[in-house]
């Protein structure tokens, strides 16, 4: 059968081209690779490669030729053997079919984030508490995994000898040894794509950033291989990571170490987000979060490593990712917050309680997926919301609290959305500036007020 | 094709042209058949390509053949492959299937990915191949983190860790291989020199161009290697793979190569010479060199080979076959493999 040699597309975009040169005429051998004509775009010129091996029986557009149809025969190749009348027989009146272009997809459901499914929350705690800092909850969290399953190590900088920079990793080396708890040298995004590479082969990395302000040199590794993977394997190859360290405002060390990352991976899908407030939420999320087959981001707070809370006292409870937690039942206005701005939220709701106002205080604990029911369910009933959070106003978690309120109970809103956030500045390092670009429990009031209609 | 001496200054490793530069006929027509289904299959991406039936970014291996053959020649089923984008190569060396290969590059519900990854973003788990990745020199420490799982798991697998003359320049390959030497990991670092990062050539790009070199601060033994012959790539391999596998961590192989298409399908490549470009298709290329040793040592002749040629011409034309007819993915694929169900 003689071979139709079609009018190549060099680029997706391109429909036409000029056939400048045939450096190969009728009755010349070809084979696979050799260059047998040069064809123009407005771009470029390119060479086109024989593909089949044959002799050329024809050609059946001259050189010169301008507008010749990508896909549209150009030559005609013999096999051994076969003469050139075969040639004719082969050179078609209609143009060849243009391959289908790609169809264009249904707009995806409402352009909304992907649909999530209603997750059911942790039976409350009756059992034995112990009173723990938030510091002493993570570390017991990894522990516990780390003696659950031998795949889960803990790998970063200053994790091992030194337990952690902010004393998170204490007594993990003399547990685990140093196959399991290991300390880098300073180069996030090596061991950021080494940890996410392990994660490939079925390890369970949990990676700690000194902050989540040096994980931007990692961002690469974080998004494009752990996220994406998944996906772009078509469900072969996941990473389960765990990526945990301080992020947030921390005090008077200036703009570079001074940063609320929330929205930044709550962007990305693919990824789960998780930013807990107390050291019983903390430990029973970073449980779930290792045991989770995902990458899922774990923010934590410098500032209240210190601070105590009741922790249950069992090795096997966790909290489930994708659940917030009413803290504080309230009728008048819900107030929306995650980590260090929940005890900012709770305090301001004391505040209100005092001005004849009954708050509701959501911590929303996971960023990613955000628990659209508890949200909803508080907007019906208190009909106000005010979002917290630490971070820019710009694009933040306010942002897009303030759409999904919109988007699923609009009609039960009373008062536009308010937001409480970091001012839209980088941070300064001045005792008062920094003060002032910080939200405090004082705005957050306010915000509530006007939510309100109460100025 | 004998090993080119190294001036390497950095920890010396046995010379790998002293080993095993003898291939026997039976393993070079395995090579031959190998490398000639990586360039029937490219040349035919090429043209499915130029046919709108390829999208976006295709990158063809067309030239580098002997890099990947002989570097799988010296390794097992259990060791690790990663890469970059151009990866076509790689895959059909380790054993994946031609048809998904190809599927995937016509974005196709049959391919490795169903569709979704594309000719730069393919797995595949069941043959140890990590990727395919587009983000140039991100294997490198992902690489390298394979290699930790092997050592964490106590077994005693290499990881082959591809990557390009324009990738050595990026910082995390450094801090990969700081890493790697410090922690003694079972990884070897294969520079496909090429000459070319799209149009910048190695001269513009790197200050000293001994890549093989560029383990030396850390202690990282490198040779360079004539990529473009497969048993010395084979006998250079077998000397890396026995290093790690000896617990004496990283390796960088150096392989000199050369691309003779452009750097993806769009490249007029109008950065190089024709005449450089002919000059290496007709003097060195690599399958031609394997054809000669075959037909010179009497291992096979003329008509064996044509018929090896239809063999491997009906695989790739089946698999073309196959990438045009599977169906697109379904809608739902959009919604499918974001996250795991916990
Ligand atoms: C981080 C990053 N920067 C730029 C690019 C665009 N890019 C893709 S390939 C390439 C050249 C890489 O050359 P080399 O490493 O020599 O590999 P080769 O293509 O020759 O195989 C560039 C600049 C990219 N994909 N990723
Ligand atoms: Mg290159």
């Amino acid at each position: 059968m003689p071979i139709q040699v079609l009018m190549p597309a060099l680029s997706p975009t391109m429909t036409e081209g000029t056939l400048a040169k045939w450096l190969k005429s009728e009755g010349d051998a070809v084979s696979s690779g050799d260059v047998i004509a040069e064809i123009e775009t407005d771009k470029a010129t390119m060479e086109v490669e024989a593909v089949d091996e044959g002799i050329i029986g024809k050609l059946l557009v001259a050189e010169g030729t301008e507008g010749v149809a990508v896909n549209s025969p150009i030559a005609v190749l013999l096999a051994d053997g076969e003469d050139a009348s075969a040639a004719d027989v082969a050179a078609p009146a209609a143009p060849a079919p243009v391959a289908e272009s790609p169809v264009a997809a249904e707009p995806a459901a409402a352009a909304g984030p992907a649909p999530v499914q209603s997750i059911a929350a942790e039976p409350e705690w009756t059992g034995a508490t112990v009173t723990q800092t938030l510091r002493e909850s993570l570390r017991d969290g990894m522990a516990e995994e780390m003696r659950r399953d031998e795949k889960v190590f803990l790998i970063g900088e200053e994790v091992a000898q030194y337990e952690g920079a902010y004393k998170v990793s204490q007594g993990l080396l003399e547990e685990f040894g140093a196959e399991r708890v290991i300390d880098t040298p300073i180069t996030e995004h090596g061991f950021a794509g080494l940890a996410v590479g392990a994660g490939f082969m079925g390890l369970r990395p949990v990676v700690e950033f000194m902050t989540f302000n040096f994980a931007m040199q990692a961002i690469d590794h974080i998004i494009n291989s752990a996220a994406k993977t998944l996906y772009m394997s078509g469900g072969q190859m996941g990473c389960p990571i765990v990526f945990r360290g301080p992020n947030g405002p921390a005090s008077r060390v200036g703009a570079q170490h001074s940063q609320c990352y929330a929205s930044w991976y709550a962007h990305c899908p693919g990824l789960k987000v998780i930013s807990p407030y107390s050291a019983s939420d903390a430990k029973g999320l970073l449980k779930s979060a290792i045991r989770d087959p995902n990458p899922v981001i774990f923010l934590e707070n410098e500032l209240i490593y210190g601070n105590s809370f009741d922790v249950p006292e069992d090795d096997d409870y966790t909290v489930p990712i994708g659940k917030a937690k009413v803290l504080r039942e309230g009728t008048d206005v819900t107030l929306i917050a995650h980590s260090i701005m929940v005890g900012r939220a709770l305090e301001a709701a004391d505040t209100l309680a005092g001005e004849g106002l009954s708050a509701e205080v959501i911590d929303l604990r996971t960023i990613r997926p955000l628990d659209l029911e508890t949200i909803i369910e508080s907007v019906k009933k208190t009909n106000r919301v005010v979002s917290c959070e630490e971070g820019w106003p710009f694009a933040g978690i306010g942002s897009e609290i303030a759409m999904i309120v919109m988007e699923n109970a609009f009609d039960w809103l009373d008062a536009p959305v308010g937001r409480v956030a970091g001012l839209d500045i980088p941070m300064p390092y001045a005792a008062n500036l920094e003060k002032a670009a910080l939200p405090q429990a004082e705005h957050i009031v306010e915000a509530a007020k006007t939510a309100c209609y109460r100025t | 094709m004998a090993v080119k001496a190294t001036k390497s200054k950095s920890k010396r490793a046995p010379k790998a042209a002293k080993s095993n530069l003898q291939a026997s006929g039976e393993e070079l027509l395995q090579y031959y058949r190998e490398m000639l289904m990586i360039r029937r299959f490219e040349e035919k991406a090429g043209q499915l390509y130029g046919m709108g039936l390829i999208g976006g970014f295709c990158h063809l291996y067309i030239g580098q053949e002997a890099v990947v053959v002989g570097m799988q020649a010296a390794v097992t089923d259990d060791d690790a492959v990663i890469t970059s984008y151009r990866d076509h190569g790689h895959m059909l060396a380790c054993g994946m299937d031609p048809r998904g290969v190809m599927a995937e590059l016509t974005g196709r519900s049959g391919g490795y990915s169903h569709g979704k990854g594309g000719s730069m973003h393919m797995f595949s788990k069941e043959k140890n191949f990590f990727g395919g990745h587009g983000i140039v020199a991100a294997q490198v420490p992902l690489g390298t983190g394979v290699a930790f799982a092997h050592k964490y798991n106590k077994t005693k697998n290499v990881s082959l860790t591809y990557l390009g003359d324009g990738a050595i320049n990026q910082g995390q390959v450094y801090e990969s291989m700081n890493m790697a030497a410090l922690w003694s990991l079972p990884v070897i670092y294969v520079i496909e020199n090429n000459k070319y990062a799209m149009g910048t050539s190695q001269e513009r790009a790197s200050a000293g161009t001994e890549l093989y070199m560029r383990g030396t601060a850390y202690g990282v033994p490198g040779e360079q290697i004539d990529g473009m012959d497969v048993v010395a790539v084979r006998a250079a391999a077998e000397m890396a793979v026995t290093h790690c596998r000896d617990g004496k961590g990283p390796f960088i192989l150096e392989m000199m190569t050369y691309r003779y298409r452009g750097h993806s399908m769009s490249d007029p490549a109008k950065y190089r010479k024709r005449e450089e470009v002919q000059k290496m298709r007709s003097e060195r290329d690599p399958i031609e060199h394997v054809r000669q040793l075959l037909l010179d040592g009497g291992y096979a002749d003329e008509d064996v080979l044509k018929q090896f040629g239809r063999e491997v011409k009906d695989i790739v034309s089946d698999a073309a076959e196959f990438a045009q007819n599977s169906p697109e993915p379904d809608m739902s694929e959009l919604w499918t493999d974001i996250l795991v169900d916990a």
